[in-house]
């Protein structure tokens, strides 16, 4: 039995790097320090939906094949391709991206990664207007106001708020956790009293507290760390916030531009922008320019709905403008564990972060022409290479129509909704567990993936499935050009 | 023979008037289709993107309580939700975090995808939450399992 200390976790982009982990017969047997997810990814990787044999579709059904068969077939698919597209690469390392992209050039494909489906209006905004960010120790350590605007870090980055942000014991700001669990337990008080009163007077609903209209708490004003929260419904991290603003859905962009002429001392001739009271408004306007250390973390329900690269656009300004008043940062909650890596791999090797076109024999960089799901929209791709990713599941389904009646390859540790709907499937080792490498977390911070197990037998790296591809794309090139 | 046709009309007969009660019956609601994560999702994704957890987590559609009264519909009885981009069978389940009327939470995977909108703006990100939508009881209709989902939608796999 061994404990492995200092692993990092490679689920979401807070890379929590302070696992520890109980290894016993090339087993996790225990997972310390780790959330729900990152549990259930070291203990249950290894489950009965795991692919152990390169399959090849043949007759409509899977085959079992050798690696140098389905290594060859892939090749073959890819140097054939007028317009391939090669999608996925952010959990991954960044040593598997760095080979695709070499892929991409010689093959003259479209590669792109998950931020185009995430983040990917952030990073458009972001070279228009800017990012003033820090690193996230330095909000862990001084940042006094915490903002999520449509994000839910209590599910989709479960350890933020203990780690990073208002639950975590900083150096200059203590941890708000004590208040928020007597908070906490007040609510499922009142919960558990509400359900005792409706089995009293049965069938007289005792209606839940309208949250669209509650004024700013006095609680909004302590000196300690405070935590606000906005998004389009109630999430258990709104329930944990100091204040929870519920904007009407696609009305981010106005509520933006209205805290934007707020901080300014400008007046605003309506009642309520998005369904929120003016004045409850310049209640929080006051917050944000009197905080000594503001932080802005915004998710997907800014670049997923109405308006989405131009909703960036308003959040930069706005922390622009802050900053004109007091010290403000912002940043995005980057998903997949390694998405900043994958941004960052393709910027150094192409010169862009995503989207990225090959076809002409140079990196061509237009999202919305280049951008994988705008290829798939058009039908013009004619081959589909897909690393650790699944866009059967995650794109809209008529991108989805046309991807899958492309010959469509897939490097995957685990059977999905792609490797499902696939021509050629390569099992893969698991990067973080199976395989070392390098990701980043959500503030460009690059941190060491442990190997902390050996892979099934004949099991291999993404990188060096990527590199035999490469290796049988090229000779297959060369052969043809005599 | 002429029993058969007797019972065949009969039988005809009933089938309308129960597809007409359905249609008086069925009440719609318009609504505002959001997407997201859920920890029970992210949790099932990390299992396996095949496994139970995974599949009983994405295949359902959060719901205000009064929402679901005006449906005339119970905790876990099956929607159909349609928007302009295609329907799906889920199941509807009793929100949490209530009220938010005419909002419904579908988690990410491929039944939220069945019905969201692909346009990109020109920017490539398709518009995957706040799409309008309206659903409907649909306690006779299954929630299709993924082979039998991608099977309906892309013939393959």
């Amino acid at each position: 039995m061994v404990v492995v200390k200092a692993v990092t976790c490679p689920v979401c982009g807070s890379l929590c790097d302070d696992i520890e982990l109980t290894i016993e017969d090339n087993r996790v047997i225990k997972v310390k320090n780790g959330c729900a997810m990152c549990e259930a990814k070291f203990l249950g990787y290894n489950g009965e939906h795991r692919i152990l044999k390169p399959l090849i579709r043949k007759n409509g059904e899977f085959v079992e094949s050798s690696m140098d068969e389905a290594i060859r077939k892939a090749a073959e698919i890819l140097a054939e391709a007028n317009y391939p597209v090669l999608y996925g690469w952010s959990s991954t390392s960044c040593e598997a991206i760095r080979v695709g992209l070499e892929l991409a050039e010689e093959i003259g494909g479209v590669i792109d990664n998950t931020a185009t489906v995430c983040h990917g209006p952030s990073i458009l905004s972001i070279q228009e207007v800017g990012i003033p960010s820090c690193t996230l120790g330095q909000i862990r350590h001084r940042a006094d106001l915490i903002i999520y605007w449509g994000s839910n870090p209590w599910s989709a980055h479960p350890r933020h708020l203990e780690r990073y942000t208002n639950f975590s014991e900083g150096r200059f700001q203590k941890s708000a956790w004590r208040g928020y669990i007597a908070k906490i337990r007040a609510l499922i008080g009142k919960k558990k009293l509400e359900r005792a009163f409706k089995r009293i007077f049965f069938k007289r609903e005792i209606s839940a507290p309208p949250h669209l209209r509650r004024e700013p708490p006095p609680t909004l004003h302590k000196e300690e760390r405070k935590l606000i929260v906005i998004d389009v419904r109630k999430t258990k991290t709104a329930e944990m916030a100091d204040y929870f603003i519920q904007v009407e859905p696609n009305k981010d962009y106005e509520l933006l531009q209205a805290f934007r002429a707020l901080v300014r001392d400008q007046e605003l001739d309506v009642d309520e922008v998005a369904g929120v009271p003016v004045e409850y408004l310049e209640e929080v306007a006051d917050v944000m320019v009197n905080c000594n250390f503001g932080a802005l973390f915004f998710g997907l329900g800014l670049t997923m709905s109405s308006g989405k690269l131009r909703n960036i656009d308003a959040a930069l300004s706005l922390i622009r403008d802050l900053n004109a008043r007091t010290k403000f940062v912002i940043m995005p909650m980057r998903g997949h564990f390694n998405v900043t890596g994958a941004n960052t791999v393709f910027t150094w090797q192409t010169g862009y972060p995503y989207a990225v076109d090959f076809s002409l024999g140079y990196p061509r960089y237009n999202p919305g022409e280049t951008s994988v799901v705008d290829v798939l929209l058009r039908g013009e791709s004619d081959a589909a290479l897909v690393v650790a990713s699944d866009p059967v599941a995650n794109f809209p389904r008529k991108a989805v129509e046309h991807l899958v009646s492309n010959p469509l390859i897939v490097i995957d540790p685990h059977m999905n909704a792609t490797a499902q709907m696939a021509d050629i499937i390569f099992p893969s080792a698991f990067v973080g567990i199976e395989t070392s490498g390098t990701a980043y977390r959500m503030d460009h911070v690059p941190l060491p993936l442990k190997k902390v197990v050996e892979p099934p037998n004949g099991i291999l790296s993404d990188e060096e499935i990527l590199r035999r591809i490469l290796r049988e794309v090229r000779r297959i090139k060369g052969e043809k050009a005599g | 023979m002429l029993g058969f046709k007797i019972k065949f009309e009969i039988s005809r007969r009933e089938n309308i008037t129960h597809q007409g009660e359905e249609m008086v019956e069925k009440p719609k609601l318009k609504v505002t289709l959001l997407t997201g994560r859920t920890i029970e999702q992210g949790v099932g994704k990390e299992k396996g993107k095949m496994s139970k957890d995974y599949i009983e987590n994405v295949s359902v559609c959060y719901m205000d309580p009064e929402d679901m009264k005006k449906l005339g519909i119970k905790d876990k009885t099956n929607i159909l939700v349609s928007t302009k981009y295609g329907s799906i069978v889920v199941r509807a389940l009793k929100s949490k975090r209530a009220p938010h009327p005419g909002k419904i939470f579908i988690p990410y995977g491929p039944w939220a995808n069945a019905v969201t909108d692909p346009e990109t703006h020109g920017i490539g990100m398709p518009s995957l939450k706040g799409i309008p939508a309206e659903i409907e009881p649909a306690p006779n209709k299954p929630v299709l399992s993924l082979g039998e989902l991608l099977k309906q939608q892309f013939r393959k796999g």
